[in-house]
């Protein structure tokens, strides 16, 4: 179990986080998900429904999003609320590298019970991909 | 096609009991790309106060999804299900999924939206231990574009 942070205020910020996610990815959290849905993994499909490419589940970019928190508060099941807008999709090239997902994070509010509201910004080539994401985290 | 404001508070029937299996739940978090042993190590998890293993924040969409299928599926919903992305997602947790945990979900039209020619419904799963112990709810708003 990691530490708990301390020393928590409004203003405090996450570590950042950098992901990547290829589309080998996007098959292994499809059968880890259950969703199946074929624009996550047919670029034909995809852009015959007006997509620019296969694109990242949402699920699977609020789950990465969520991992800056869980590794900070030092247990996931301190996480009491999460809630995401998806704003933008994450178009994931067929090559290599894939996708990067930059998570940043700051403490928000002071609540109740020793719970805080974190906020996140979650960002894909310098765009916003989550016009929302926002956990609700149980530090006592 | 819009629609219906009546069909707010419709509730479905309870799905069949969902069984957490410790796999599972290191399938998903592996997925994540999430190492957190607390996903894998029933010790790791005992000693951060856990029964059993504990699954990512976000595991209950593996049940959410099956269970709002009901409410897509409806033919008074009437969704075109071809024209749909999810627009927003909520987790509230009463307390960690485990491993272990049988769980029941039970879906309920939460609320309907017209904006824009786009029709937005939110649905609504509470998943609840086959004895009744609330775990968690979820808030799926899903946006079908209008036809052009």
């Amino acid at each position: 179990m990691s530490p708990r942070p301390t020393g928590v205020e409004v203003g405090t910020q996450l570590p950042e986080q950098v992901s990547r996610v290829t589309r080998a990815d996007l098959v292994r959290y499809a059968g880890a998900s259950g969703d199946f849905n074929v624009i996550h993994w047919n670029e034909r499909v995809a852009r015959e429904v007006g997509l620019p490419g296969v694109i990242a589940h949402g699920m699977l970019t609020a789950g990465l999003a969520v991992r800056a928190v869980t590794s900070w508060a030092g247990d996931p099941g301190a996480v009491v609320d999460y809630q995401v807008r998806f704003s933008r999709p994450v178009v994931v090239p067929d090559d290599t590298d894939g996708a990067e997902v930059t998570v940043r994070g700051r403490v928000a509010a002071l609540l109740d019970d020793g719970r805080v509201r974190v906020d996140l910004t979650v960002t894909s080539g310098g765009e916003k991909v989550l016009s929302l994401a926002r956990a609700v985290v149980a530090l006592s | 096609m819009a629609l219906d404001a009546g069909l707010v508070g419709r509730s479905y029937p309870p799905s069949a009991v969902y069984e957490v299996g410790r796999e599972k739940i290191a399938e998903f978090a592996t997925a994540l790309g999430d190492p957190d042993p607390i996903h894998r190590d029933p010790e790791a998890a005992r000693a951060a106060g856990h029964p059993d293993v504990i699954a990512p924040p976000t595991f209950a969409i593996v049940l959410s999804l099956g269970a709002g299928n009901v409410v897509v599926e409806d033919p008074d919903v009437g969704i075109d299900y071809s024209r749909v992305v999810h627009g927003e997602q909520r987790f509230t947790h009463h307390r960690p999924i485990r491993a272990g945990d049988r769980l029941v979900a039970t879906a309920s039209i939460a609320a309907v939206r017209s904006v824009a020619g786009n029709d937005m419904l939110t649905t609504r799963v509470d998943l609840a231990t086959e004895d009744g112990e609330p775990v968690c709810t979820t808030t799926s708003m899903l946006v079908a574009r209008g036809a052009a």
